[in-house]
């Protein structure tokens, strides 16, 4: 992916096996002698954070699979027997419920990671629309997920998400009926989401397959913005980001560890431990934490239709980041005007959460109006606005000179006893 | 693609046309092929079986509400009060959000009056049904299930969104776009109707 391959072969086995599929030399050029900009701080942990959630995801899930009984009238007692009976159950189903919380909390801090130093800049541009087709998926995989234990906010969930389809004109009843396989979500429903809930995570797998290779060509950013320009620049992979990924894995997954062990339905609700009733809507449904800005942002507007494409747009809206700014220097760093409106968004972000948490009345709606407008006004007009008026700060020539002007004084005294 | 081939020699060639019916051929193919993987999703003759119910409804007395379920989805029957009823024909049409009926005893335009929802729109006689409404109690927001007697309208609420409805069952408050429906019904004797 880096260039030709410098690999070697050692073993004869593995010249054996070079020969007929070069894959040990792409392991080799991708993961070992991969060259990396020296300068990665620590937000730069999430991409491998997220590949190992993937994974655990996958494996928790799989194994889930093997109890679980995807019928309406048996879903909620099979979660249920999962958390008692099944050896080890209330680990696995812990593990995997709230590791999609703590997927969603590292893919957020690495879509705000990739929003500070312009990551999606030319060239990288496809490298982040993968990325936003990953979360895509990644919304897609959690909500029918959280159908399947089939309790009241599952229920209701799945009712709420799927009549979003029927906002659009003309089809939308047929639509929902077709996503049904009846005429309101019943066990049709159940069964083919937990059919496409088994298959997203392997998409997902694969877009990341695309999403790394979409990296490699032109290689990693770095938080000056200034492209790699010597090889005094980078450092390989293995062992220097492998064990620096390592770490930050490991700190987060103290983190996830907390989260599962001592406050394991902190991130649930309380509803969904009673069996789904399709005549009876809980009082306060609301959806998981990571959807609340979206959930906000969908009853901000008081029309069916245009609240609906409200919420998709605010996830569209990514995909044309790249376009929209139109600063030419990568980094927030570098971009005073840029990087207050940076924390800005931040904050409105968050605000739009608290908001998708509340019951929509009195002065909940007007604060979630004024938050859904300045979320669309960040990307639609300050963010091309700011780049042209701008003056950002002066760049440093390469990565080295970054490196060495801010371990300045360290290197002077060493340069100085040498 | 084919034309490339004639812009350079003038006219389509035989190999142009063989090209491109082939190309229609495998795309009608695939399009045939699809379907079937596309139609699975659709309602099945089980869910398409269960398309009546009969319900008596001597017991419900006036202010009373009974829901049944149709088609997975709640139908609230309802004898509604002589003020409730009174409260619902004041309004004029031309005031609501949806002056719609959705009542699918009656043509699609027909008016959101309180006859055109009520049960003389399904009885075609007035006496003594205009008290009774027969409704699919969900809310044409999002699908969720309103909570009859609340909200500023003295008739549905729903917690989800706020969206508020009258003694009628028609919008009044957003952010739902319509009228809640009105399945079809029919009295088999007084006593007792058929849904669907």
């Amino acid at each position: 992916m880096a260039g030709q391959s410098t690999y070697q072969p050692k073993s004869r086995g593995a010249r054996w096996l070079e020969s007929r599929l070069p894959i040990l030399g792409l392991v080799h050029s991708s993961f070992i002698v991969y060259p990396t900009p020296r300068n990665l701080n620590y937000w730069w942990n999430f991409g491998a954070i997220l590949t190992f959630m993937l994974g655990a995801q996958i494996a928790t899930g799989i194994v889930l699979a093997m109890h679980y009984t995807p019928d309406a009238a048996l879903a909620l007692n099979s979660t249920e027997y999962i958390m008692r009976d099944v050896n080890y159950g209330w680990l696995l189903r812990y593990l995997h419920a709230n590791g999609a919380s703590l997927f969603f909390f590292a893919v957020y801090i690495h879509l705000f990671r990739g929003l500070y130093y312009g990551s999606y800049k030319e060239p990288r541009e496809v490298l982040w629309i993968l990325g936003v087709i990953i979360l895509l998926l990644m919304i897609a995989a959690a909500f029918m997920g959280y159908v399947l234990p089939w309790g009241q906010m599952s229920f209701w969930a799945a009712t709420v998400i799927t009549n979003l389809f029927s906002a659009i004109p003309l089809v939308g009843k047929t639509i929902t009926t077709w996503l049904w396989g009846g005429f309101s979500v019943d066990n049709p429903t159940l069964n083919r989401f937990y059919s496409l809930h088994y298959l997203l995570p392997f998409m997902i797998a694969g877009v990341v397959v695309l999403h790394i290779w979409a990296l490699h060509v032109p290689g990693n950013g770095n938080p000056t913005g200034v492209p790699v320009k010597s090889k005094e620049d980078t450092v390989a992979f293995h062992p220097y980001y492998t064990a620096k990924d390592l770490f930050g894995l490991t700190v987060f997954l103290v983190l996830f560890a907390w989260v599962v062990f001592y406050i394991p339905n902190f991130l649930g609700h309380a509803d969904n431990y009673v069996a789904a009733n399709p005549l009876k809507t809980p009082p306060h449904i609301v959806p998981e934490w990571y959807f609340l800005p979206f959930y906000a942002i969908l009853r901000a507007i008081p029309n069916k239709l245009f609240g609906v494409i409200a919420l998709f747009a605010a996830i569209a809206v990514l995909f044309f980041v790249p376009w929209l700014d139109t600063s030419r220097v990568r980094s927030a760093t570098y971009r005073p005007l840029y990087r207050q409106f940076f924390w800005i968004f931040v904050v409105d972000a968050i605000g739009l959460g608290y908001i998708g948490s509340q019951p929509p009345e009195g002065g909940f709606i007007i604060a979630g109006q004024i938050l859904t407008a300045y979320y669309f006004i960040h990307f639609l007009i300050i963010l091309p606005v700011i780049g042209l008026v701008e003056r950002p700060k002066p760049l440093p020539s390469s990565i080295t000179e970054s490196v060495l002007a801010r371990n300045g004084a360290h290197a002077g005294a060493l340069a100085a006893k040498g | 693609m084919a034309t490339t081939d004639s812009a350079e020699h003038g006219e389509p060639t035989r190999r142009d046309f063989i090209y491109i019916a082939t190309g229609a051929a495998a795309a009608v193919g695939a399009a045939l092929v699809a379907w079937p993987l596309i139609d699975q999703m659709n309602p099945d003759a089980a869910a398409l079986a269960l398309a009546t119910v009969e319900v008596d409804i001597s017991q419900i007395a006036v202010g009373q509400s009974i829901i049944v379920k149709w088609r997975g989805k709640p139908v609230v029957i309802r004898q509604r009060t002589p003020q409730e009823i009174e409260g619902a024909k004041a309004i004029a049409v031309d005031q609501l959000i949806d002056p719609i009926a959705r009542n699918d005893n009656l043509p699609a335009n027909a008016p959101a009056t309180d006859d055109n929802r009520s049960a003389v729109s399904a009885s075609g006689t007035a006496k003594g049904k205009e008290a009774w409404l027969v409704m699919i109690q969900i809310c044409t927001h999002l699908g969720c299930v309103p909570l009859g007697q609340q909200g500023d309208y003295n008739g549905w609420f729903c917690p989800c969104h706020g969206s508020q409805y009258d003694a009628a069952g028609r919008v009044r408050h957003g952010p739902a776009p319509q009228n809640m429906e009105i399945p079809v019904f029919a009295f088999e004797t007084d006593t007792k109707i058929k849904i669907g």
